[in-house]
């Protein structure tokens, strides 16, 4: 190879290996990072309209259960929570805290909706034997709750369409 | 949680509404069951509700705990001709009083469809959820 006075080039020789898969390891985390940021909103999103799923089957399931109080919870300030969690603004994953010494606590970002703020329902009607489920009121809930899970799904699935779309080979 | 665990807390409620039908149904059919094997008359039955959550959950279906006799006194009827009738002529017929087994059956029979369509929904959303990204 001819030996001209380029700098870049005198490096390389140095030591190539080194340079070339340092430059390719942290290009390729960039990108896994962003796909993964552009889904990341709508699958927590998604997650947190499953459990409130679950616990509004709870409380058509109770319906009849003496004593039962209903449960639900505020879906708007449990997801800003669960987002707000991940440090960086932009919707990134948020990064684990890096533990050098056994002494060190690790943060991960949070994965599960564990540790949900759950409130009871106010009792629109007293009842003779303390349950407080409302038919209606959880019913429309739950309709609602669906219907919300159905757009969710739909507008990711055609975020992974357009992702898909632009990974496409040029023609 | 996942779409299973709504599948089990629906299913829970179809169940225990059920059994509330059918102690309902039986109540209704031995309403003038005057004796029943142990020679006494029957005693009318309800059924007792109970959250069902997991240990450490605050969460669950709802399962049926015990099935309680009611404590409500016979009802006497007048009918010195009858067999079993006592010294005063009076027989000692259920407690079953038709108008709470009516309430009953209307109650659980509404639940029981409410939870039927918890169910359809939870089915439909799992279907969807599987045809992501296609």
């Amino acid at each position: 190879m001819a030996q001209k006075a380029r700098p870049f080039l005198s490096m390389r020789r140095r030591a190539p290996d080194l340079v070339l898969l340092s430059k390719q390891g942290t290009r390729g985390k960039h990108m896994l990072d962003r796909l993964d940021a552009s889904l990341s909103f709508y699958k927590q999103a998604l997650d947190m309209r499953d459990r409130r799923q679950d616990v509004l089957a709870a409380n058509i399931a109770n319906a009849d259960t003496p004593d039962y109080k209903a449960r639900d919870f505020d879906f708007r300030a449990e997801l800003d929570r669960v987002l707000g969690a991940s440090p960086n603004s932009s919707g990134a994953p948020g990064m684990g805290l890096n533990t050098t010494t056994p002494g060190h606590i690790g943060a991960a970002a949070p994965n599960s909706v564990d540790g949900t703020t759950m409130a009871y329902r106010n009792a629109t009607q007293p009842s003779l034997d303390g349950n407080t489920v409302d038919m209606d009121v959880e019913r429309v809930e739950f309709m609602n709750n669906a219907v919300h899970y159905r757009a969710n799904l739909q507008i990711l699935g055609n975020q992974i369409k357009s992702l898909r779309a632009a990974m496409q080979p040029e023609r | 949680m996942s779409i299973s665990s709504l599948f089990n807390t629906a299913g829970s409620a179809l169940t225990a509404q059920a059994q509330r039908m059918n102690v309902a149904a039986s109540n209704m059919a031995n309403a003038d069951s005057v004796a029943g094997p142990d020679g006494q008359p029957y005693r009318a039955k309800q059924v007792m509700f109970q959250v069902d959550a997991a240990p450490g959950q605050s969460l669950g279906g709802v399962r049926v705990s015990d099935v309680i006799e009611s404590d409500a006194p016979f009802r006497q009827e007048y009918n010195p001709g009858h067999a079993l009738a006592d010294d005063k002529g009076y027989v000692s017929m259920p407690n079953v009083n038709p108008t709470d087994e009516m309430i009953n059956m209307i109650s659980s029979s509404r639940s029981y469809q409410a939870n039927i369509e918890v169910l359809n929904t939870g089915k439909e959303l799992a279907l969807r959820t599987l045809t992501l990204g296609e």
